[in-house]
């Protein structure tokens, strides 16, 4: 085990290029008696997009959210930057300093301007200064292209909006890691492609991203490495050429032949 | 004031015998300025006990402790199924008898005046209202918008004090707007235990001077506007803090 770099509130070093940033070793995870991860281990190296695909119900929710500790696992492992997520010791604020995540249903705060929403948790909780964040947050909602809509309350908002404001929200606290668990699904078609894009050119900019997707034109795009998971385990993965191209299990070859 | 307007009731009551006596006659002028103090004093500390009774123990229901939760059903159950004037005449009779007095001097006073018996049993009466608005309010926060906070880094309270409250007393406020303006004509109740608010102090003038119908046409008309400015300002802060864009 590499020992982690301190947390960004002490001298905080960079992770290195070559170990994986985001690590799931033989995660297994139930709610009651149903077993929903059963063994998932995948790496994810700095600057890297990968992307999970499978039919619903196969766990992609459930282990995005347990990525950042939204909910626990029983058994295996799980290290973003080194750190164990599923210490009981950890401190979540550091963990989730580290891994922004994005929901398929936006979750803005509806009581908040699109740039409150942006504004609010570096200045509650990480207490930095109000103009500074004003700054970034003004600068992040333009680099998601709602510029002019600063002062525009969710409900205002088209979901194409809101959910790049939902990104925005999330960069706000400078995350190293991105998960977006169907950022788009929840999305008319139109604005599909402007979320998109957004992703796209986060990706460009060198963040390292897991999305979980139903579009799989864009996967094939923007994708590293591409894994399908079906009850509860990875079938197959690989770079995105040989996975549409070439795929080797019955399961994945079934269904991609229904959504491609 | 007084004297801007006492020629005229006294004309009026000279040429037409409508006595409204309030309006003309020193003392009594002096007994109706202090009904409407004591009323809307009544008024105002009934709603606010009400609504910390409603925030605590919407709070409590969530708690853990069953038998916490079970002791706020129970009083939910028994207060709002009772009617309120048996819960005042129980407070003032049955509970003021078991609270000691103390000499003032020649005679002795209780300790909590039939004002404050008033005041706790609207509250509690209201509270066990607002208890259940509150906690629909609160359960209506979508676990997913607490779930985003918490991916944010924000600690539970954190998340209590900036989204969940807010979101909930706005989701909260029509139902709670209802009650109140009910609790505040609820609060007439009070001369049943001789509270000097305005319906017993027009009572005792229409006593003494046998014009009932003219008392009871201000007393009607003293509810209509409390009422309505309190259900105003409620309204008014309803469209403040409406959600834009949420359930309209
Ligand atoms: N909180 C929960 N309690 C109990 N079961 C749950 C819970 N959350 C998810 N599940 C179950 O876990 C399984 C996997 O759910 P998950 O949401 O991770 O699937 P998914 O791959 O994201 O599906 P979709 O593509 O529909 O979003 C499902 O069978 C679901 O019913
Ligand atoms: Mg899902």
């Amino acid at each position: 085990m590499p020992s982690a770099p301190k947390s960004r509130t002490g001298d905080y070093r960079p992770w290195p290029d070559d170990k994986p940033i985001v690590s799931l070793n033989d995660v297994h995870k139930s709610y009651g008696m149903v077993e929903v991860l059963k063994g998932i281990s995948l790496d994810v190296k700095k600057g890297e997009v990968i992307c999970i695909i499978g039919p619903s119900g196969s766990g992609k929710s459930t282990l995005i959210r347990c990525i950042n500790g939204l909910t626990p696992i029983q058994k295996g492992s799980i290290t973003v930057e080194g750190q164990e997520v599923n210490d009981p010791k950890l401190d979540k604020l550091s963990l989730r300093r580290k891994v922004g995540i994005v929901f398929q249903q936006f979750n803005l705060f509806p009581h908040k301007t699109a740039l409150q929403n942006v504004m609010m948790a570096p200045v509650l909780i990480l207490r930095e200064p109000k103009a500074e964040v004003e700054q970034r947050a003004r600068a992040l909602i333009s680099k998601v292209r709602l510029t002019g809509k600063e002062d525009v309350y969710p409900g205002h908002l088209s979901g194409g909006q809101q959910q790049r404001v939902a990104i925005a929200r999330s960069l706000a606290m400078r995350p190293d890691v991105m998960l977006f668990d169907e950022v788009t699904a929840a999305l008319d078609p139109e604005t599909v492609k402007e979320v998109l894009l957004t992703i796209k050119e986060l990706a460009a900019d060198g963040m390292t991203c897991i999305l979980v997707t139903h579009e799989m034109g864009f996967a094939r795009e923007v994708a590293d490495h591409i894994y399908f998971t079906d009850l509860g385990v990875i079938v197959e993965h690989g770079a995105p050429a040989q996975f549409f191209t070439n795929a080797k299990d019955p399961r994945t070859r079934q269904f991609l032949s229904q959504v491609l | 004031m007084f004297e801007l307007i006492a020629p005229f009731f006294r004309h009026l009551y000279e040429r037409t015998g409508l006595n409204f006596i309030v309006f003309y006659d020193p003392h009594e002028f002096g007994r109706f300025v202090a009904g409407i103090s004591i009323s809307l004093q009544l008024i105002f500390w009934s709603l606010l006990l009400s609504l910390v009774i409603g925030v605590v123990g919407a709070w409590t229901q969530r708690s853990q402790s069953a038998i916490w939760r079970g002791c706020v059903h129970a009083y939910i159950q028994a207060f709002r199924n009772t009617p309120p004037m048996i819960q005042l005449l129980f407070f003032y009779f049955a509970l003021g008898a078991f609270t000691p007095s103390v000499d003032m001097g020649g005679y002795t006073q209780p300790i909590i005046s039939s004002f404050v018996w008033a005041v706790i049993s609207f509250g509690i009466f209201g509270g066990a209202f607002n208890v259940e608005i509150f906690r629909a309010g609160l359960d209506a926060v979508p676990e997913s918008t607490l779930e985003a906070a918490e991916s944010l880094c924000f600690s539970r309270w954190q998340t209590y004090t900036n989204v969940t409250l807010p979101l909930a007393f706005r989701i909260s406020l029509p139902a709670l707007t209802n009650n109140l303006v009910s609790l505040a004509k609820t609060t007439s109740l009070a001369y049943v235990i001789a509270v000097p608010e305005m319906t017993y102090v027009l009572n005792q003038v229409w006593s003494d001077n046998i014009n009932v119908p003219e008392m009871m046409l201000l007393l009607f008309l003293y509810y209509v506007l409390v009422v309505t400015l309190l259900a105003t300002a409620l309204h008014a802060l309803e469209r403040r803090l409406v959600l834009p864009g949420y359930g309209q």
